[in-house]
């Protein structure tokens, strides 16, 4: 597999590869494997019919990862993906995805993720997604993941979703339904720019006794952006749900906070935070006292926050 | 070298012109450690931000070490070698005590550089140095990491405006050492502390009161110091200092 400057530069910005990853992988460029590799208890099998892989990890199967990133290189391109990730009972594993999008010509790039979790009992799994856009073309690069997580007893999954710089349009759409005694945390991070519009809506429903969930989103809304945040727990069991949306607001940014809580159970006990605000005039003085300009002192705070 | 002259400063209170400050003069050689104390209200804070250029003055002048800074933005300041430690120190999401103190210091710093600076502030820097200084830390605690950022600057003035307070009392008897030391190194350098803490009164070269926005003394410790003795200006050990 030979990989070109392009494809190396957004590998690098959505999933930290600088070389083939070790362990299982599919690297899908333009709408091709250029890449797939299994391991002893990872099968990675392309779907048929549709576009998309079949991620089976046998039970029981320890500190090893997966990598599925994906870069679109060619501006015009539209596709629908369709991962499904089989997680067995007692697993322990990190999964990297992400999406790079290079677009240099006229026509919209479109990548349409849906990836689905199915985690077995008492397994374990962090998940990191990465989007980024790049490329001076006025075509857009627009990136709609849905993500589905279906969560046996007493299983765990964190949830690393970013997306910093450079796409055009998103609509992030997040499902998950837990049982007994099983925990989602998610932290997502959201930087929008210029135009750029992303929406992101999660539905989170707490089923089983002891099952819990903490969604973090935090934003950055600069130049004439907008982001709507939505995000919604539900709690029909004795569980522990806690959303919380932090969001700074610069320039001609809107954004609109929509949290939600639905508690059908007497024992649900559900908080959601919400915050919008600028950068406090205090945090940039503090800084400038240390010698930073105002722009500067402004890329620390958000940096930080986007951390 | 600071050199205040007539310095005067007024907000606009409900329609009216409120004088914080009026027509102050005073020079702050290198190597002196200055306190400035007063009772409450009489411009003390005021007169350090003007310094650091976070307020701008209605009329007088500031020189630097001879350059007339009264216009110039606080970066620029700062980048002249003023350092400020704020009375209420801000807290900010994400960004760590160790990133902190790499700004304050303005270049890459060791882990071990950046935790010593905790160390002198008496902090167990490895519990700290990758905290986020946001509200999960206590307000002791955060003085003691903005004091810590301060001395990582190395400046050669340095304003410390009431380190003592929100502390608790050992904190209190390790920031009089940490005083102490800065004393013994400042030979080309100042340190003003706006305080009404006997015990830092009693480290200081030269001590100025302040009262209703006006310069009311000024002079060696050893002067002006027992005269203070019992009143606001020189509150006894302990008073106002959180036991713990």
């Amino acid at each position: 597999m030979q990989l070109n400057d392009i494809q190396l530069d957004l590998l690098r910005e959505i999933a930290d590869i600088t070389d083939i990853p070790t362990g299982a992988y599919n690297i899908r460029s333009d709408s091709q494997s250029i890449g797939r590799q299994s391991s002893a208890n990872i099968d990675i099998v392309p779907k048929e019919g549709v576009s998309g892989l079949d991620i089976f990890i046998k039970p029981n199967t320890k500190n090893e990862t997966v990598h599925i990133p994906v870069v679109m290189t060619k501006s015009g391109l539209k596709e629908k993906v369709y991962n499904d990730f089989f997680i067995g009972d007692n697993a322990d594993i990190e999964i990297v995805a992400g999406c790079g999008i290079n677009n240099c010509g006229a026509h919209d790039s479109q990548h349409d993720g849906i990836h689905r979790f199915y985690v077995g009992k008492n397994a374990r799994i962090r998940y990191a997604e990465k989007h980024y856009g790049s490329g001076d073309g006025s075509g857009k690069r627009i990136l709609n993941p849905v993500t589905e997580v279906y969560m046996e007893d007493d299983s765990y999954c964190e949830m690393e979703m970013v997306q910093i710089k450079g796409v055009d349009d998103t609509k992030r759409t997040t499902v998950a339904e837990l049982k007994q005694g099983a925990k989602l945390v998610v932290r997502e991070r959201l930087m929008t720019h210029g135009v750029q519009q992303a929406d992101s809506v999660y539905t989170v429903s707490l089923n089983g006794k002891d099952s819990s969930a903490d969604i973090v989103s935090r934003g950055v809304a600069r130049d004439d952006s907008f982001q709507r945040l939505d995000l919604k727990i539900v709690g029909n069991a004795e569980c522990k749900g806690h959303t919380e949306c932090d969001s700074i607001i610069m320039d001609n940014g809107k954004i609109l906070a929509v949290p939600a809580l639905e508690a059908n159970n007497v024992d649900a006990s559900l908080v959601h935070e919400a915050a919008i605000g600028k950068i406090a005039g205090e945090q940039l003085i503090k800084l400038m006292t240390l010698g930073l300009t105002e722009a500067e002192a402004e890329e620390q705070i958000i940096n930080g926050f986007l951390r | 070298m600071l050199q205040i002259r007539n310095l005067s400063f007024s907000v606009d209170s409900q329609g009216q012109e409120k004088e914080i400050l009026r027509d102050i003069s005073l020079e702050i050689p290198d190597g002196k450690l200055f306190v400035i104390t007063g009772p409450n209200g009489g411009g003390k804070s005021t007169l350090a931000k003007l310094i650091a250029g976070i307020e701008k003055p209605t009329s007088g002048q500031i020189l630097f070490n001879g350059t007339d800074i009264t216009d110039m933005s606080i970066t620029d300041r700062a980048k002249m070698g003023i350092a400020f430690a704020f009375q209420q120190p801000v807290r900010f999401k994400g960004i760590q005590v160790a990133d902190l103190i790499r700004l304050a210091a303005g270049k890459e710093l060791t882990i071990s550089e950046a935790c010593a600076y905790l160390s002198q502030v008496g902090l167990c820097a490895k519990d700290y140095i990758h905290r986020e200084v946001n509200a999960s830390l206590s307000g002791g605690e955060l003085k003691r990491i903005e004091i810590a950022s301060v001395l990582a600057r190395k400046s050669l003035l340095t304003l410390f405006d009431e380190p003592e307070a929100g502390i608790d009392l050992w904190s209190f008897n390790n920031l009089i050492e940490v005083f102490r030391a800065q004393r013994e190194e400042i030979s080309d350098r100042s340190i003003l502390i706006i305080s009404h803490q006997e015990r830092i009164l009693n480290i200081a070269d030269e001590i100025v009161v302040l009262e209703n926005g006006s310069l009311k003394q000024k002079g060696d410790k050893e002067k002006v110091l027992p005269g203070l003795i019992g009143t606001p200006s020189a509150v006894a050990n302990c008073q106002g200092i959180r036991s713990k």
